[in-house]
């Protein structure tokens, strides 16, 4: 198998699956409307204080990026698992992690890209100084592409088992943990006067490891579940 | 050539079977029987390396199949009883997609037309009829024919006459190409002067 034809399926996977997001729509915009509507319930259910506002407001953006992008993550494999188009995948000469590292780009640019875009806006809404709305974007940018690493791991697991969507959560969440911690913590440090870069250096870690990784033990569940 | 030497398969405990040992030459069709539950398709899935056997192994061209996993997948077509087909794609966008190669749209329409979908070329697969979504996944079918093996897991199902009539061709000419053909099917069809080898299955028995 050369580059080439390697790629040819790696852009095959990524553009397939784009398009079939932009004929429906419907699943993207569910999961970037809950991540705005959580987002913004916090400054009603907490209350308009600037100063409490402003010191959860990473972590609400954080924690609510990471239930949203649970929502999605069910869907990554199963419809190609309900229809047969991943038993053709395995078929594919090209390796399987290189066509799973494809459909987690697809997924991560329908379903998160928009989410990290909006969160500068939704920062508005708790009075997010401009400084720290910008390492926010940084680290949602590095953070939330291995939490859809993470994810296919663990859609690749449960694929097939019935109530799988919250399984999912209960596999995946605490594996994501050292990236809420650094994601939101990148943005704290900075409005408490201190640099972010470290926090920002282990998160681009994370993602490389992760991307190494994540697309093997996905491909690896992958065969188990259709044996 | 494709063979099979001392497959056992047992599937929830089941034993399907047992020391189960065959070759296809090249301008062969097999063609595997029995009754429902025999353990069909669990073969057909391990002759394409998507399961693994209990015991023994199946070899292309004399390597096993996952250890040559990819020489063997550029060969190899397989169609189950999924069709592999998007709702929401058209039926080109759908082999498109499958067939991966550049160029190839225009040979795509004209093989949908020639099936009869010329109508449907614009239209999402989501209205096509059960038949006619087995006819597009078929077409593919002409579309590989530089593929040696084809593994076809009840391609009859859900055609009408004519459609039969156009797969038993497109099966007898690539056997006559010297291509590989293992199918199962439980309707009877002619397939001409091409050697058939009969696979029964008996199946079924508990595990000693």
């Amino acid at each position: 198998m050369n580059d080439s034809s390697v790629l040819r399926a790696f852009s095959a996977v990524l553009r397939r699956d784009l398009l079939l997001a932009m004929r429906r729509r419907a699943d993207v915009l569910t999961t970037f409307f809950f991540f705005v509507m959580v987002v913004s319930l916090f400054p009603l259910g907490v209350g308009p204080e600037p100063g409490t506002l402003r010191t959860i407001a990473p972590g609400v953006i954080w924690v609510a990026a990471l239930m949203a992008s649970m929502l999605a993550l069910g869907r990554l494999f199963a419809v190609d698992f309900a229809d047969g188009t991943l038993e053709q995948m395995l078929l594919t000469p090209a390796p399987l992690a290189i066509l799973v590292m494809a459909k987690v780009l697809a997924h991560w640019l329908v379903a998160e890209l928009p989410l990290v875009l909006m969160a500068p806006l939704l920062g508005l809404q708790f009075d997010v100084p401009n400084d720290v709305v910008l390492v926010l974007l940084g680290s949602l940018l590095l953070g939330t592409p291995t939490l859809s690493l993470l994810g296919a791991i663990g859609a690749a697991l449960t694929l097939g088992v019935r109530g799988g969507g919250a399984l999912l959560s209960l596999l995946i969440l605490p594996l994501c943990v050292p990236v809420l911690i650094f994601g939101a913590g990148a943005a704290t440090a900075l409005a408490t006067g201190h640099s972010a870069h470290a926090q920002l250096s282990l998160l681009a870690g994370f993602f490389l490891v992760a991307l190494v990784l994540a697309p093997l033990g996905a491909a690896a569940a992958l065969r188990i579940a259709l044996e | 050539m494709l063979e099979a030497v001392a497959l056992t398969c047992v599937r929830g405990g089941r034993l399907l079977f047992r020391d189960l040992s065959f070759g296809v030459e090249p301008g062969c069709i097999l063609w595997v029987c029995g009754h429902n539950g025999s353990g069909k398709t669990s073969l057909l899935r391990l002759l394409c390396g998507l399961a693994h056997p209990a015991t023994g192994v199946v070899r292309w061209n004399g390597s096993e199949i996952h250890r040559e996993r990819e020489e063997f997948q550029k060969e190899l077509v397989y169609l189950g009883h999924l069709n592999a087909l998007k709702d929401d794609l058209t039926p080109g966008e759908n082999l498109g997609f499958v067939l991966q190669q550049p160029g190839a749209a225009p040979a795509i329409a004209r093989q949908l037309r020639e099936r009869g979908l010329a109508m449907y070329l614009d239209l999402p697969t989501r209205v096509l009829s059960q038949g006619q979504k087995r006819r597009v996944a078929l077409t593919r079918l002409a579309l590989s024919r530089a593929r040696k093996l084809w593994v076809l897991d009840e391609p009859f199902a859900a055609l009408d006459a004519p459609a039969i009539e156009d797969l038993t061709q497109l099966i007898t000419a690539q056997a006559r190409a010297g291509g590989m053909v293992v199918l199962t099917s439980h309707q009877e069809v002619g397939l001409g002067d091409v050697p058939v080898t009969r696979l029964r299955l008996a199946g079924g028995s508990l595990p000693q």
